[in-house]
């Protein structure tokens, strides 16, 4: 759903249209749930978050003067309703990611410079996304560590603004644009090692290794 | 010294390619400034491991902007359901007594 449609319906909501509530519901159950359950990592903590942040939206509604701020407004209860359920994470460990560790490797050749790199015009370039491409991504996302993952959350996915970001979140513009960028480049990674012919396994592997540990 | 974000200075082909590395989701994003996104352009042109590195990450993002969850919430219960219908409830009465006032 586009945002501007999104905000229409924030304001039929508010005005008690008919089908609103309905719509409301079905449109941000599965993203909070989503959210939440990449950032709890269990099934039931993000069914009990998306009922908690829906039910904290309809109670609090008359913070919500400016209808085209539903999604920002909604994802910041969520993360808060997160924060409040967290238990030790099923995912990654929390680590900081560094720049040099996603620079790719250089290397001469005949007096031209290259770089180690995958062939991705491979990659579908459309909607056409493959459920093992999905399944990739998803690994990828689960094994950033919950400052990386959070912000790829509601940049890439919830396709919310820098600003929007870092008002949910509570940190400074800065720091979403370096942690977006650290994500996206370990996700990168993550796709480019896979076309390389490493493949699934060696994504499993990787997550055997890092993904299921405790974070806290 | 760190130089200012988002300005290159003329050096060496490979500090150049670092600082195109360090910028780029920034300037996928169009948040740099229009001097900085100039010299990036200006860099990647002529440098085919900037162009091809720029594309895997721009596919990534893309990627990332397509992802349909695998893993989606149960029905909605009936119990569950009556609670958020009476928050919505007590919400719209609020906002009716609120206008009322």
């Amino acid at each position: 759903m586009e945002r501007d449609t999104e905000s229409e319906l924030a304001r039929q909501l508010i005005a008690g249209k008919a089908g609103a509530f309905d719509r409301f519901v079905d449109h941000f159950r599965p993203k909070i749930f989503h959210y939440s359950w990449l950032m709890c990592g269990h099934r039931e903590d993000a069914e009990e978050v998306a009922q908690e942040t829906l039910l904290k939206v309809f109670e609090s509604s008359e913070q919500l003067r400016e209808p085209e701020k539903i999604r920002s407004w909604v994802f910041r209860i969520a993360k808060n309703a997160c924060l409040m359920k967290r238990r030790k994470s099923m995912f990654a460990p929390p680590t900081e990611l560094s720049l040099d560790e996603f620079m790719p490797a250089k290397y001469q050749d005949g007096g031209q410079l290259r770089i180690e790199i995958a062939d991705w015009s491979a990659l579908p370039d459309g909607k056409a996304m493959q459920s093992e491409m999905r399944e990739l991504l998803e690994r990828a996302i689960r094994e950033l560590p919950e400052v990386y993952r959070s912000v790829i959350l509601l940049r890439d996915m919830e396709e919310l603004s820098t600003q929007e970001t870092a008002h949910i979140l509570e940190v400074s513009d800065d720091v979403v644009k370096t942690r977006l960028h650290r994500a996206r480049l370990a996700i990168r990674q993550r796709i480019d090692e896979y076309l390389r012919g490493n493949g699934v396994k060696e994504v499993e592997e990787k997550e055997g290794t890092h993904g299921t540990a405790p974070a806290r | 010294m760190r130089k200012k974000k988002g300005r290159m200075e003329p050096h060496q082909h490979d500090e150049r390619c670092e600082e195109v590395f360090a910028l780029l989701s920034d300037y996928l994003n169009l948040e740099l400034p229009p001097e900085a996104c100039q010299e990036i352009e200006a860099h990647i042109a002529d440098c085919s491991p900037c162009i091809e590195f720029k594309e895997s990450l721009r596919k990534t993002v893309d990627l990332c902007r397509q992802y349909q969850p695998t893993e989606l919430p149960g029905p909605l219960g009936q119990e569950a359901k009556a609670q958020l219908l009476e928050a919505y409830g007590r919400m719209l009465a609020a906002r009716t007594s609120n206008q009322s006032e």
